[in-house]
């Protein structure tokens, strides 16, 4: 998987759990629970919904790569299948 | 038979509502009613609530339009019907949830005539309940279906309009709090909107851009849902959006003052804290999620909700309510969870019977109820049923909370962040993820000595996950 397509799925999952956010203005390298003021219920149903789009399994001990877009792309990009 | 008549009336969902607005009837004069079916959608400032018929008959009149603002207690509906005394009574705190077998379409049937027996409890989610609306009930017996024992699609296990006519139709259209404002406001039907959120939930954006499509304004053909009078015209409307959230968000706040006001005037609070060790807890979790689909991974929020939970079967003496100077003790747990909403503000609907579920289904039951009170809708018991309440803010990094009690009950427990501090274990120094639990408890209702009881129940409980 490129890191553009996984930085792609990873804003479209984060849609889906702050969907009335502007992710434009998202900076990549931030941690955007605090940005978009996601709980650990939201930042559970962000994993769901990614593992199930990249169809690799996010483990609860990767999920530090998974607080920012630029960190989660580049561990999907390196972990996941072409996709 | 005897002809009686009753008004539905604008529920009281809640210690903080004063008025409300009907936002959407679920029914229409001449269908017949179940006592529990859901009859109207109340906008209580706080959220969009389902309130259910205590009685069961005919739908006489409608007397409240559909974005009237009306007090607490004044009569929305006319129902007739024959009904025995019993079923004037509200709905009893004591009444068991409603076993499926007890549902079936022949019970349901046999007990119209003679209902004498028909001690109907508001049905709760948890067991999927074949809750339908009358709507869909007429339309099932139209087709020549049973609604009861149909499969539902809809939230909770419904029985929606689209699995009886096996076609989709949006009947409850998913939607952020901020959409359906919106929508409100520029006269936008939701159910014409195509939604771009999860599962297909309406956003913000996606009813500007119907709006400004001028798409799904004004009514659908097959559809009623329109709002009448609110036919403003999109240009005109979309300035006057904003301030409306300003003010609507103000209401929600006045709410809140209300409510905490009362108990800060009424409730002598007594304090307690504790600090527990959740390396166990957090190891084990660790262990158990490791093992399962992501979709049925267990936050260690649901295992704090569980530690209340059962903690407060253990002292029954915090879970239940004060009620003319006296202790009335609720007839199971059932837990309300603060929940902040994406607009701001807070409500706190009850996990009905939370010690009585597994580890598992608590943590489903709490994802469902944090999406319907964010983006979809509560039912009215679970505005009004909470025995106790649970305040987390570790989201937030907040190290510990010292809540203020939701009238009438008469505790609230509060869990901090999970944090790594160092911490002696069996005389030596280590590092361990820490949380410090908080209680605040009506002391007109307990005392100290019952209060940390319950405290070293929570941190026991939480040392032995398995058991959870």
């Amino acid at each position: 998987m490129t890191p553009q397509h996984a930085q792609e799925l990873i804003k479209d999952a984060l849609i889906q759990v702050a969907p009335d956010a502007d992710l434009t203005a998202l900076p990549l390298d931030a941690d955007f629970r605090d940005i978009l003021e996601l709980d650990s219920l939201d930042f559970l149903n962000y994993v769901q919904t990614l593992s199930e789009a990249s169809g690799y399994r996010i483990e609860e001990d990767d999920y530090p790569a998974f607080t920012t877009v630029a960190g989660g792309a580049s561990f999907l990009a390196a972990h996941a299948g072409v996709g | 038979m005897t002809g009686e008549r009753w008004e539905f009336l604008m529920p009281s969902l809640g210690a903080d509502m004063e008025s409300g607005t009907v936002a959407e009837w679920l029914v229409k004069p001449g269908d017949r009613i179940r006592k529990g079916d859901c009859i109207a959608v109340i906008d209580t400032d706080k959220a969009l609530i389902e309130a259910e018929s205590f009685h069961t008959g005919v739908v006489e009149a409608l007397l409240a339009g559909i974005g009237e603002r009306l007090p607490v207690g004044t009569p929305l509906a006319v129902i007739t019907g024959a009904a025995p005394a019993a079923e004037l009574r509200p709905p009893t705190r004591g009444s068991p949830p409603v076993s499926p077998g007890e549902k079936t379409g022949m019970e349901r049937r046999r007990r119209e005539p003679s209902p004498a027996g028909g001690e109907h409890g508001p049905s709760w989610p948890h067991a999927p309940s074949p809750v339908t609306s009358p709507l869909v009930r007429h339309l099932a017996e139209r087709h020549g279906m049973d609604a009861a024992a149909m499969h539902g699609t809809g939230p909770g296990g419904r029985v929606t309009r689209a699995d009886v006519e096996g076609i989709e139709i949006p009947a409850k259209v998913k939607a952020s709090p901020l959409a359906r404002r919106l929508a409100l406001e520029l006269g936008v039907d939701l159910t014409g909107v195509h939604g771009t959120g999860r599962t297909g939930a309406v956003r913000a954006d996606d009813v500007r851009e119907a709006a400004a499509r001028g798409s799904g304004t004004g009514p659908r053909a097959g559809t009623e849902q329109a709002v009448p009078g609110r036919a403003a015209s999109a240009a005109g409307a979309r300035t006057v959006g904003k301030p409306d959230l300003g003010r609507r968000q103000g209401l929600m706040r006045q709410a809140i003052a209300r409510a905490m006001s009362r108990s800060n005037q009424e409730i002598p609070h007594y304090h307690l804290s504790t600090t527990v060790d959740m390396d166990t807890a957090l190891a084990w979790l660790r262990e158990r999620n490791r093992d399962l689909p992501v979709a049925r991974r267990v936050l260690p929020a649901a295992l704090l909700l569980m530690a209340t939970a059962r903690a407060a079967v253990e002292v029954p003496q915090l879970n239940g309510f004060w009620l003319d100077d006296a202790f009335v003790p609720g007839d199971a747990v059932h837990l309300g969870v603060a929940i902040s909403l994406k607009g701001g503000g807070l409500i706190a609907p009850a996990l009905h019977d939370a010690a009585g579920r597994d580890l598992g289904d608590l943590m489903a039951a709490l994802k469902d109820l944090v999406a319907r009170s964010r983006t979809g809708r509560l039912r009215g018991a679970e505005m009004t049923e909470a025995t106790i309440t649970v305040t987390n803010l570790g989201d937030q990094g907040v190290e510990e909370v010292h809540g203020v009690i939701h009238p009438p009950q008469v505790a609230l427990v509060g869990f901090g962040k999970i944090l790594e501090r160092p911490w002696a274990v069996g005389g030596l120094l280590g590092v361990r993820p820490l949380v410090t639990v908080t209680l605040a408890a009506d002391h007109r209702a307990t005392d100290g000595y019952v209060g940390g009881r319950f405290l070293n129940a929570v941190d026991r409980l939480l040392s032995h996950p398995e058991e959870l």
